[in-house]
């Protein structure tokens, strides 16, 4: 790993990059640089958050009656496909590449991705994948309505017998950002093993770039399956052959493990940067070392390998014989010691630390809160008995939305928020970070909460329209959605006015120890002047230790006295 | 002194912990619908369990998170750092062995509940289990009475046999002993009923929440699956696989009679001739595709895209009747 030569600095200066690190008119551009592309991701993908927080506003309005009176049933049919689509292939996961990009070459001492031009590439497959999908808005029969997970026979029907139909126009976009997420899923790894910085050994690597290895390995191993998956779907629908067609003598089964082999751990592909969010996030702002992290960053890989092995139990209503079951709900449940290590190390990190509850720490304590939830109700549902009770109830809503937005989303601010100094040089405002995270954590509750009640009493999932008994925690829920919407705007406000004008911070305003804080903020276009020489692991905090030897080390005293009267709030 | 504080605190903690789980468990059988089925009193007994534990474990660990969040928070100009605490062998290996013998202990409890329930399902090629074969000593640590129910139900008459047939959006059911056709389920309570299902078009689910059981209906294949009803009363079957655009309406009664009932049921709907049955989905496509009829457009704010048109209404012998809430125009 020390052997990287500093030769290739003269290589990437000879390519055009465009625009000087101060010049806005470079996040328009192809550039190759990895902090401009994680920038565009993170900001493309909110852009689509917002497009399918607005579906979820409007189905959660359909919602708050019984009855099916504000949209069409196809309508609200196609906005849930919608909603999941984007939330999963154009918000969560680039978002999480974006991070990832963005942090990565910095937190390993390198200058850029192992490939700039291909993670580019990967890049701009997003918004164009991204808009070929919403364009399903525009022609006749409307987007696909067969749900995300798009099983045959349902997906199979063309209403309108139009070669180009919202389902076609589904697949092929699935098919785009499966390829873009499967050469970043590339880019990662080979920049993970070849490019840490010399002295930078794998117990010295962060818990972030371990989780962030270990969730583009399972894109490496799972990704192939959906889009073969996908591929033979397409066939289906447009050249007649019969993979899924029961007509034909298919069977619409074996889709269902394509789609779920890679679907499931897609699920830890994206919570697994977030537990690294959550590792990086609260050893700052506890001033403590992370509890445990060898262990940590072990039980990552543990759930990779775990996780390839879990996928039935989105099968368990399914046509699964008994023995299946009774297989996967083991291995499902064994995913619970990895994530509970994980778990316990948090909490014993900021077990007699020195917290401050800085928006970023809110978040990733709010997150950890949600998580603990959520898996709870994971083992749940990993037991057969009482999942084929809640299956395809609202139950299941109410869990992977406690993952997805309790946890996930929660993380993300975390490291938007943590990490924004560095991206930007300047401080976010703490005021409207602590308003964004008390309507997120209260909406959050109130939208979700309901749900598992509403599972168990036995309303399913998709439903446009349910039986009157069901009303009252639905309208709950849907004062929670709006809440939700809400939250988002001072989000904006804060990110949008603090990058514009906020206050300049030095390079390390958190105080904090890792290679990242060395460089300027925001870094220059090769990260470092000098690769630093790491010297000892990752949160050393208390301990006095240098983390590397040739650069002067991560300075600890600088810190930005406007924030102290907030912070002791 | 501080030693001896922290372990009766913690001891304190506990108990009240432990309180709270146990009173958790016992709610829980509260947010169920009506156990009209044998097999739903495991399921409710198994999620009893589960709650418990959840309880325990979730305040177990939100009991010490909380109480960081509130005393362990730097001062306001503390710049030092906490002590460098790196990890703890003997914590680490307690945390990582305790959850994995506890979801090890819950499987197998699963496991145990599944067999009980035994419920068949797809492709059973190698019986798990059969209902005879149950033992009362399997009991533990369960009260024995819903096996006893199955096997009780199993022992005196013979298995009830209904055929299910699943299509784009009706259900429909078969008793082929009369063979009589209905849109509403009727069963008779205390008896074995062993429902064969089949779909005609897509993936449905067979649900019926007050039996605690679901399971996917696929084209090309038989299902096979086994309840008993134990309590008399009207229930729900809803359509727990997304199949298409009016899949939400794709409901029906289930009505569990006692013997002599359902018996008169069957009587009374074989002396009818088959008829049109009133369909939600039919019904509601007639409405928005007659292009005259004007009030489609009143009753919602967006219009809709094309979709698959319903099956014709089933012609069945027996089907409850259903006003349409508005006059067809």
């Amino acid at each position: 790993m020390t052997n990287i030569s500093l030769e290739p600095i003269e290589i990437v200066r000879g390519q055009p990059y465009p625009g000087a690190p101060d010049n806005w008119k470079r996040f328009f551009t192809f550039s190759t640089d990895h902090k401009v592309i994680g920038i565009q991701y993170i900001v493309t993908s909110f852009i689509f958050f917002l497009v399918g927080g607005l579906f979820a506003m409007i189905m959660r309005g359909e919602l708050i009656t019984p009855e099916a009176d504000l949209v069409d049933r196809t309508v609200y049919n196609a906005l849930f496909t919608m909603h999941g689509s984007v939330m999963l292939f154009f918000w969560t996961f680039p978002v999480l590449v974006g991070l990832g990009n963005y942090l990565v070459p910095l937190m390993i001492g390198a200058r850029d991705m192992a490939f700039p031009r291909l993670n580019a590439v990967s890049f701009w497959m997003i918004p164009i994948a991204g808009i070929l999908m919403m364009s399903s808005f525009l022609i006749p029969g409307g987007p696909s309505q067969s749900g995300w997970w798009a099983y045959p026979p349902v997906s199979l029907q063309n209403p309108t017998n139009n070669l180009i139909n919202g389902q076609v126009l589904w697949i092929l976009s699935v098919a785009i950002s499966g390829v873009s997420s499967i050469m970043g899923a590339v880019n990662f790894v080979t920049t993970i093993f070849k490019m840490r910085a010399p002295g930078m050994t794998w117990f010295r690597t962060p818990a972030f770039v371990w989780s962030v290895l270990a969730a583009q390995l399972i894109q490496l191993y799972g990704l192939p399956s959906l889009t073969g998956g996908a591929i033979m779907l397409l066939l289906d629908l447009t050249a007649g052959t019969s993979f899924f067609t029961p007509e034909r003598g298919g069977n619409p089964i074996v889709y269902q493990h394509f789609f779920w082999f890679y679907s499931h751990p897609a699920v830890y592909v994206m919570v697994l940067p977030v537990f690294g969010i959550f590792s990086e996030v609260l050893p700052v702002h506890a001033r403590k070392p992370l509890f445990g992290y060898r262990v940590i960053a072990v039980s990552s890989v543990i759930i990779t390998v775990i996780s390839s092995a879990v996928w039935v139990h989105h099968m368990f209503a399914s046509a699964t014989p008994p023995w299946m079951r009774m297989f996967f709900m083991v291995t499902t449940m064994l995913v619970a010691v990895p994530s509970g290590i994980k778990v316990f190390g948090w909490v014993a990190t900021i077990w007699g630390g020195k917290m401050r509850f800085t928006t970023p720490m809110l978040f990733a304590l709010g997150g950890i809160s949600n998580w603990v939830f959520a898996g709870i109700t994971g083992i749940f549902l990993g037991s057969v008995p009482i999942d084929l009770h809640v299956h395809n109830t609202y139950f299941v809503v109410g869990h992977f939305h406690y993952v997805l937005y309790g946890a996930i989303v929660m993380g993300i601010y975390a490291g938007i928020y943590h990490w924004f100094p560095k991206m930007t040089g300047r401080m976010y405002y703490e005021g409207l970070g602590k308003l964004h995270f008390v309507l997120t954590y209260v909406g959050t509750a109130l939208i979700f909460l309901p749900m598992h009640p509403l599972g168990l009493m036995g309303m399913p999932r998709r439903v446009a329209s349910y039986d009157p008994e069901f009303a009252f925690w639905n309208v709950v829920a849907s004062i929670g959605g709006f809440l939700l919407g809400l939250s988002t705007l001072p989000f904006i406000l804060n990110m949008v006015s603090a990058w514009v004008r906020g206050e300049k911070v030095g390079n390390n305003p958190w105080r904090a120890y890792g290679l990242e804080w060395l460089t300027s903020s925001p870094p220059s276009v090769e990260n470092y002047e000098e690769l630093p020489l790491v010297v000892s692991g990752p949160y050393g905090y208390g301990r006095s230790e240098p983390l590397v030897s040739n650069v002067p080390n991560p300075d600890l005293t600088e810190f930005s006295e406007s924030l102290t009267p907030q912070e002791a709030s | 002194m501080m030693k001896l504080r922290a372990i009766l605190v913690m001891t304190i903690y506990a108990i009240l912990v432990t309180l709270a789980s146990f009173w958790m468990a016992k709610q829980s059988y509260s947010w169920f619908p009506p156990e009209a089925s044998a097999e739903s009193k495991l399921t409710d007994d198994l999620f009893s369990l589960f709650t418990g534990l959840g309880t325990f474990i979730y305040l177990g660990v939100i009991g010490p998170f909380i109480y960081s969040l509130i005393f362990h928070r730097a001062s306001k100009y503390d710049r030092s750092d906490a002590p460098p605490i790196e990890g703890n062998t003997w914590l680490e290996v307690i945390w990582t062995a305790t959850p994995l013998v506890l979801v090890l202990t819950l499987s197998f409890v699963s496991y145990r509940t599944y067999e009980k329930m035994s419920i068949r399902g797809p492709m059973e090629l190698v019986h798990l289990h059969v209902p005879q074969m149950i033992e009362p000593a399997y009991a533990e640590p369960f009260d024995s009475t819903p096996q006893q129910d199955i096997q009780n139900a199993v022992e005196t008459e013979p298995i009830e046999q209904i055929d299910v047939t699943a299509r784009q959006w009706a259900w429909v059911f078969h008793y082929p002993e009369k063979d009589i056709t209905s849109t509403e389920l009727h069963l008779p309570v205390d008896r074995r009923v062993r429902f064969t299902l089949r779909s005609q078009d897509v993936l449905h689910g067979f649900y019926i929440p007050a039996f605690r059981v679901s399971q996917y209906v696929v084209p090309n294949e038989d299902i096979n699956l086994e309840l008993t009803p134990v309590k008399t009363g009207t229930y729900r079957l809803r359509d727990s696989m997304y199949s298409g655009t009016y899949f939400a309406a794709n409901q029906t009664d289930v009505v569990v009679q006692s013997p002599n009932d359902y018996q008169q049921w069957l009587a009374d709907a074989a002396a009818q001739t088959p008829n049109s049955a009133f369909n939600q989905a039919a019904y509601e496509y007639s409405q928005s595709s007659e292009p005259g009829s004007g009030n489609t457009k009143d009753k919602v704010a967006v219009r809709g895209w094309a979709t698959i048109p319903p099956a014709p209404p089933p012609v069945v012998n027996y089907a409850p009747k259903h006003e349409p809430k508005s006059p067809p125009a």
